[in-house]
């Protein structure tokens, strides 16, 4: 029998103003195992703290309940009292009498008469409950970050910086992700290599950090503080320790009329490229669908001219297992495809371009060495209309479109358009906008200026149709201020193509048992106070991958998952929580069900020997729990069939004893 | 803005099926229309005019009857607002309005002839609004 002391607090009067207080603790004293019940103005003032630790050796007392505000309020703080009193922390229930109780009632006879029932509740569910420890795990000191992008690369600095080791792992032969891509970057302007690469070239020299290039993620395995991940990585026929990056093995290559992809398709690259001048790693690569040496079994060129000796057309994919505390997801975002756009003739015209593509236009180390030329004839375009929105906020077309704002259109589109105007002033620029979305901070009077000093034509309005003629785009568009519909002859039309998730989060997801939204972003522990945890314990999220960002929002948050990291890795040891699923191996047959409905990979089956009732022995499938990874969310408990399943310190038997003691 | 044709209004909603309330006034609709410059009110006017109960303009203007029902609008739109449907609509309403009843049964026999097809005289013999 427990020897349990009852605390009812008056909160000043937000409890004591619509429960009798006096009565509620009278009324407590009665009930079975209740040996000491008193009342106090505020129970978690270091007075009331003292009021129950005093309690708790004069009466010897075994069980507390508190008759208070929320658990969320002051659980931990109760639970901290009754351990520092000598009794284990898992023995003190709250009966919440001011959330549920005092502030939803507003007479006093029926806001008592609950806290009498909660209390009642409470004290029945403690006279059940049994000790419990929380688990300990050890941590491994290492974070793996998925996606080398300017999100993936600045939370590997940061981790670096604080000193654990910290590898990256990037599917593209360098890392830089988008972000490489980009001209100009908004709102200051600043060129984007300019910012960008000597963040790579700090993560190529830092000790901490180790870079696996043209790799991914095969399999992830374990829990927070002990994943084990196995990383595999792609034979690139190029030894990355040797390889200097000169390049000469690039210009001597005859196979050079493969589409490149780092501009889009818009110029061709080699067999064996360099994605760009200032690649990390700067290795070449050879592509294997391009390379006839590896195809035919002919050539060898690259391997003659390579004065270090760096070719291998005999390397094969490696993989490499190693242990990691904690994971980052960085695996940032891709435009749309505009191939079911018919409506913009994406597919009908090379200079219907996207976004994206205007960036590698203007960039002084694109196609055109960054004059502004289309990209049909290479003549220079006279008059450039942007479409703002196409595929985003588009709720109808869920085969082609997102129904979610994609937020940094508006923001890139008065860029590309200022900087249009800026250096080609004889060009006429036409914006189509349906709302102009400036959010951020200098951002709004970024877009003015665009309009006032640039001259940009921002009409409220959408492109219906876009139809090549001769050597022209006629476009045909509205314009719902003046409520006119506009036909202009355009030279180059340019998508803001709306932005989605990698698709290879999905499945990477799936490995973690992070959840993502219906649109494929990982999901945060809490949308607003917890926006870089996934709720998967141990990872974390950084960048577009968890919803649309621009740079400075996705260095922010790169900056918090780090921190979140390396808060994670100091500690030596992580506690668990006891309040963790237990099967009854008794009763358990093995059925599957329970791992099926864990969102968190908790559970797996072990075959034990178990002795039978005739004293024989038999091989048993029983289901096992990870106290470090299960989450309590006591999902498997419902979902067990022979009921073998229990939520230590939310037993069945526990929850039915509080219900008894309300319907009493 | 809001006029007292809330019953019309219900009633044009019902009938077409369109939530004028999820269109978010881009005016891709009237980007698309091939028809445009032959109306006087446009098809994300009439999306607004309906939303917003101002019924009668519209119904009194030309344009109900210049939509070509090519139904681009209702490919193109983003939000699934269909605005031919909600045109449509509101010229049945036009039709079928109160007291415009273009025969009674006892007209019928007298109009009764072999070279009008039977058509003709069901089509206009059919039922207006109360
Ligand atoms: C046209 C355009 C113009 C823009 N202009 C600006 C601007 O002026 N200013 C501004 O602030 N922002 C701008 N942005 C936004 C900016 O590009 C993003 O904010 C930024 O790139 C997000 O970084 P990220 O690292 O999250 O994603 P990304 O840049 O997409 O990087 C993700 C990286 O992860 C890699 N990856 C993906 N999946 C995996 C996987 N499964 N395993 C391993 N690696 C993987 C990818 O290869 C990539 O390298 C613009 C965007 C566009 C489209
Ligand atoms: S950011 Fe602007 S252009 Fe992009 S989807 Fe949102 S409103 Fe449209
Ligand atoms: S309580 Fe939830 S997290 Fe724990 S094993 Fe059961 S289903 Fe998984
Ligand atoms: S259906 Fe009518 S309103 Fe719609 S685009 Fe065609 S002509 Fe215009
Ligand atoms: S296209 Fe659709 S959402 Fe846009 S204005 Fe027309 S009806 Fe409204």
């Amino acid at each position: 029998m427990q020897r349990i002391g009852v605390f009812v607090c008056w909160c000043g009067s937000n409890i004591a103003g619509t429960v009798d207080v006096h009565t509620v603790a009278e009324a407590l004293k009665s009930e079975p195992g209740v040996v000491f019940s008193t009342d106090y103005q505020y129970m978690c003032s270091q007075a009331g703290q003292d009021i129950i630790k005093n309690a708790i050796k004069e009466h010897n007392l075994t069980g507390i309940v508190v008759c208070s505000c929320s658990p969320r309020m002051h659980e931990a703080t109760f639970r901290k009292t009754a351990a520092a009193a000598g009794i284990n922390p898992y023995m003190v229930e709250i009966a919440n009498i001011r959330e549920q109780c005092s502030w939803v009632h507003k007479d006093m006879q029926t806001g008592t008469e609950k806290a009498i029932i909660l209390g009642k509740a409470a004290v029945a569910k403690v006279n059940l409950n049994t000790p419990l420890t929380p688990g300990e795990s050890p941590v491994t000191k290492r974070a793996l970050v998925i996606g080398g992008g300017i999100a993936g690369i600045q939370t590997a600095l940061d981790i670096a910086d604080a000193g654990f080791p910290v590898d990256i792992v990037e599917t593209k032969p360098t890392i830089g992700g988008k972000m490489a891509q980009l001209d100009k970057t908004f709102p200051t302007l600043d060129c984007a290599a300019c910012i960008l690469t000597p963040k790579m070239v700090d993560v190529a020299q830092n000790e901490n950090i180790r870079i696996f290039s043209y790799s991914e993620v095969q399999e992830i395995k374990g829990f927070v503080g002990n994943f084990d991940v196995t990383i595999k990585k792609r034979a690139r026929f190029v030894k990355e320790e040797i390889c200097t990056g000169c390049g000469a093995c690039v210009e001597k290559c005859p196979m050079k009329k493969i589409p490149n992809e780092f501009n889009l398709g818009m110029d061709n690259r080699h067999a064996i490229y360099i994605p760009f001048a200032q690649a990390v790693p700067k290795v070449a690569t050879i592509d294997p669908n391009a390379c006839n040496m590896l195809k035919k079994g002919k050539c060898g060129i690259c391997s003659k001219v390579c004065s270090a000796g760096a070719i291998d057309y005999t390397q094969k994919d490696e993989f490499i297992s190693e242990k990691y505390g904690a994971i980052v997801v960085a695996t940032g975002f891709n435009p749309i495809s505009m191939e079911k756009f018919d409506e913009y003739a994406y597919s009908q015209s090379k200079d219907v371009i996207t976004s994206l593509e205007f960036e590698r236009l203007t960039n002084a180390a694109g196609p055109t060495a960054g004059k502004l030329l289309r990209p049909s004839d290479l003549k220079h375009p006279h008059t450039i209309v942007f479409v703002q929105c196409v595929g985003s906020r588009c709720a109808a077309c869920a085969e082609k479109g997102k129904e979610y704002c994609s937020k940094i259109c508006c923001m890139y589109t008065a860029k590309h358009a200022m900087l249009v105007r800026d250096k080609y002033p004889d060009t006429e620029v036409y914006v189509f906008y349906i709302d102009v979305r400036t959010p951020g901070k200098n951002f709004d009077e970024f877009y003015r200026r665009a309009v006032e000093e640039y001259g940009v034509k921002y009409v409220k309005g959408m492109v219906g149709k876009v139809t090549p003629e001769g050597d022209k785009l006629k476009v045909q568009a509205s314009d719902l201020i003046a409520n006119k519909q506009l036909h202009i002859d355009a030279d180059l039309v340019v998508l803001a193509a709306a932005i989605e998730p990698d698709k290879s989060a999905r499945p990477l997801a799936t490995m973690l048992t992070a959840s993502m939204d219906t649109n494929d972003f990982f999901t945060e522990a809490h949308p607003k106070l917890r926006p870089v945890e996934s709720p998967t314990a141990g990872v974390f999220l950084s960048g577009a991958c968890q919803g649309p960002k621009d740079i400075p929002e996705t260095v922010s948050q790169a900056s918090a998952a780090a921190s979140k990291v390396i808060g994670l890795l100091v500690k030596d040891k992580l506690t668990g929580n006891p309040c963790v699923a237990s099967p009854n191996e008794l009763m358990c047959n093995g059925c599957s069900t329970c791992e099926r409905v864990c969102p968190y990979g908790a559970i797996t089956y072990e075959d034990k020997e178990f002795m039978m009732p005739d004293r024989s022995k038999a091989i048993r499938r029983v289901a096992q729990v990870n106290p470090a990874v299960c989450q309590g969310c006591g999902a498997c408990t419902v979902a067990c069939m022979s009921g073998a399943m229990d939520l230590r310190g939310f037993m069945g038997s526990q929850i039915i004893a509080e219900v008894d003691a309300i319907c009493k | 803005m809001h006029n007292d044709n809330t019953r019309l209004t219900q009633e044009i909603i019902r009938a077409s099926g369109v939530n004028p309330s999820k269109c978010m006034k881009c005016g891709k609709c009237s980007a698309t229309c091939p028809a445009y410059d032959e109306m006087e009110y446009h098809p994300h006017q009439f999306v607004y005019m309906v939303e917003s109960g101002d019924l009668e303009p519209l119904m009194n203007s030309k344009s109900l009857y210049k939509c070509l029902s090519c139904f681009a609008c209702i490919d193109r739109c983003p939000r699934g607002v269909e605005p031919a449907k909600l045109v449509e609509a509101v010229r049945f309403a036009v039709i079928r309005q109160q007291g415009a009843d273009h025969m009674t049964p006892d007209d019928v026999p007298a109009k009764l002839n072999e070279d009008i097809p039977q058509q003709a005289i069901v089509s206009a013999f059919r039922k207006y609004r109360k």
